[in-house]
């Protein structure tokens, strides 16, 4: 499947240590100080966790948006390797390496955020099928599996002449990899629905604007949507550091895509704010309502006008704000449904996340950048501007 | 799980495979069977008194931290409280518009602890199965298992489990136990039911407890409201409650009848049985595989 593959390693192209990534490295230290911390003193000592708001800043963050931010990982490879689209395919790299950087952060976001980080592995062995969060946590493993037995060709490519044993590996998973590849999109669709179905064990404590039944069918189809968005959005962040060939044009085409799904998701949540009546309380002046509204303006419908004007889907900035817009509003809705729709019958305080919880966040993400920064550094993940001229 | 409950993965299974996701067939999925000979208390408000020997008795039984003042310190009740992972049980005390003859305000008190819920939210919600609902009617947790998700919290509609932010290695999820170990020795009681002075809290079998309420309705016409709460809360609770103020008024939430996990499991349960669900969608993916991944191959590959 490595027919358009021009990807090459940055390595020589440019330096490893630009400004940039020297802040992503201190921010990186910054939020390891706070993780130090949270092991010397509990999570009650860097975060504002309490009785009655138990979930904060890492649920809602990085977990629930890590989750589906990663989930270009599979849309493009249903894309490119499911339904044939083979000019895709220079986008399946990138994405496959988020989607992996993304579970691998996930995990160790979830790692700091229980209370026994030791015991994560209990799940494996004491099983409660009636548990949402159970089923979650099982497909989140076996996808993160599947997501680096994908990735294994990338590295076979570069590593495989000098490390025999993976270019066998690799020769081998060449006649299977469609099973891992299919896989992968049905444990996603499971598990990015599954996340949704999370709130809804407590129909008393969430808002109503987020409370319904199809919660798990809008967070499915909300990570579809998000999916080639958030390719779009990394390819311009990856361009802004290293000379990239320019795939503006493919990215132009398969935002295309984005209308239809994202206009899909939007259809079913205003419909279903529609028959459940819940649209009543966008005019009860609370936080949850201002949230709502900023969620559906400026995540949704704002960005999907955007690229339904061919003009500003071309063009290579306006195309990348309504590409960020839809990849923070699916975050928003994501910090919507797990902490601001999240009201405790008793509330203390209301929960707002602590400095360190927020040192911790940003740590994660610049660990993950800096991750991401080295991987397409030293392997062929990135297509550079020069091996496209030569082609 | 001990109790044979929530097991009809067959049913759900054959809707499966004759139906989409077929919202009928959910209706009916989830059937659920409450521990028979479930136990539970009776806390009559109208009787209790507000001394917190019950707490006192909770925090010796339990051997929780001394608190901070000393339980016959009138001054606590001035704030209203929760309980936490320091005292399983809390008394509050609310003025709800009761009056003596000198038109003085009387106070109502409040016990508030784990309700013991007949089909517990938490139970439903943890990932290891650390908490159960045991046949004796006891919500049960297993430190063994616990992995410190504080899912249960989440899901809890009564905010009771409460947890141990302070530990950074092992914390623990702190709830009242309904005195497991006490309970199931004969003749054992709760320490709390134990300790009141004024047998305000019944200890008993929740079904006579039941009656026993409806009972002092039809003998006290008047002396008290007209529902026992936690007969129907949130799917029943093992604890129930009596007062002769609107429950409104003491901190008692008005919670649907429908069991919390209803929702959740009719879901889990509909799209995972049997696997049918991924099974369709690999089987539907497998095949526009082989139609449109391999045709473009052939045309694009030299």
């Amino acid at each position: 499947m490595s027919h358009h593959n021009l990807a090459a390693p940055m390595q020589g192209r440019q330096r490893f240590w630009s400004p940039g990534a020297l802040v992503l490295a201190a921010m990186a230290l910054v939020g390891l100080a706070f993780v130090v911390a949270r092991y010397g003193g509990g999570l009650g000592a860097v975060t504002n966790l309490s009785q009655a708001n138990p979930w904060g800043l890492w649920i809602g963050v990085d977990v629930a948006s890590g989750v589906a931010l990663a989930a270009g990982g599979f849309t493009t490879a249903a894309l490119a390797h499911i339904f044939g689209r083979h000019a895709y395919e220079p986008v399946t790299r990138p994405a496959l390496l988020t989607a992996l950087l993304g579970y691998v952060f996930v995990t160790l976001a979830l790692l700091v955020d229980i209370g026994r980080s030791w015991a994560i592995w209990k799940p494996m062995f004491f099983w409660n099928p009636n548990s949402v969060l159970f089923e979650v946590a099982m497909c989140v493993m076996v996808y993160s599996a599947v997501l680096h037995i994908e990735f294994i060709p990338i590295v076979a490519e570069r590593l495989g002449g000098v490390i025999k044993p993976l270019q066998w590996l690799n020769h081998r998973l060449d006649k299977v990899m469609w099973f891992f590849i299919i896989l992968g999109v049905v444990l996603s669709c499971m598990h990015q629905s599954g996340l949704g179905s999370l709130m809804l064990i407590a129909p008393t404590k969430v808002h109503p604007l987020w409370y319904t039944p199809l919660l798990p069918l809008l967070f499915l189809l909300s990570a579809i949507a998000v999916g080639f968005p958030m390719v779009v959005v990394e390819h311009f962040i990856a361009g802004k550091s290293f000379a990239l060939a320019d795939e503006s044009p493919l990215l132009s085409r398969l935002v295309r895509i984005t209308i239809l799904l994202l206009g899909l998701y939007g259809a079913v949540k205003l419909g279903d704010l529609g028959a459940r009546g819940a649209w009543a309380y966008l005019g009860e002046g609370s936080t949850q309502a201002r949230a709502f509204i900023v969620e559906m303006l400026f995540g949704v419908l704002i960005p999907w006008v955007m690229l339904l004007v061919p003009n500003l889907r071309q063009r290579r900035t306006t195309l990348f704000i309504a590409s960020f817009l839809i990849v923070a509003g699916v975050v928003l809705n994501r910090i919507n449904v797990f902490l601001v729709s999240f009201r405790p019958p008793f509330p203390e305080q209301s929960y707002f996340p602590s400095l360190g919880e927020m040192a911790i966040t940003l740590g994660f993400i610049a660990a993950l950048m800096l991750a991401y920064r080295f991987t397409v550094y030293f392997l062929p993940v990135l297509t550079p501007a020069d091996k496209e001229a030569a082609s | 799980m001990k109790l044979d409950r929530r097991n009809f993965l067959r049913l759900a299974g054959a809707a499966g495979a004759t139906a989409v996701v077929g919202r009928g067939a959910e209706a009916q999925a989830r059937q659920y069977q409450p521990p028979p000979q479930a136990l539970g208390c009776l806390v009559d408000l109208s009787l209790c008194i507000g001394c917190r020997k019950c707490e006192q008795a909770c925090n010796e039984v339990n051997q929780l931290p001394a608190p901070e003042r000393p339980f016959d310190d009138p001054t606590v009740l001035e704030r209203k409280r929760r309980p936490d992972d320091k005292a399983f049980t809390v008394i509050n005390r609310h003025y709800a518009g009761r009056r003596d003859d000198k038109n003085q305000p009387l106070p109502t008190f409040v016990k508030t602890q784990c309700m013991h819920c007949q089909d517990p939210a938490c139970v439903s919600a943890c990932i290891v199965g650390a908490l159960t609902k045991k046949p004796n009617g006891a919500v049960h947790y297993d430190e063994g298992k616990c992995i410190g998700c504080r899912y249960c919290m989440v899901a809890c509609p009564f905010q009771i489990p409460a947890y141990e932010y302070s530990d950074p290695l092992t914390p623990r999820v702190r709830k009242c136990t309904f005195c497991f170990e006490r309970i199931s020795q004969t003749g054992g009681k709760p320490g709390c039911a134990l300790a009141c002075p004024v047998e305000a809290i019944t200890f008993g079998r929740r079904q006579d407890l039941l009656g026993l309420a409806r009972k002092r309705m039809e003998d006290n016409p008047g002396r008290y409201e007209p529902h026992i709460y936690g007969e129907r809360e949130a799917g029943g609770t093992s604890w129930l409650y009596l007062s002769s103020q609107p429950f409104a008024r003491l901190g008692f939430q008005t919670l649907p009848d429908q069991p919390m996990p209803h929702l959740t499991e009719t879901i889990q349960h509909g799209v995972f049985a049997y696997l049918w669900a991924p099974l369709t969608l690999f089987g539907i993916l497998g095949g526009v595989m082989a139609l449109l991944g391999r045709r473009n191959d052939k045309e694009e590959r030299p």
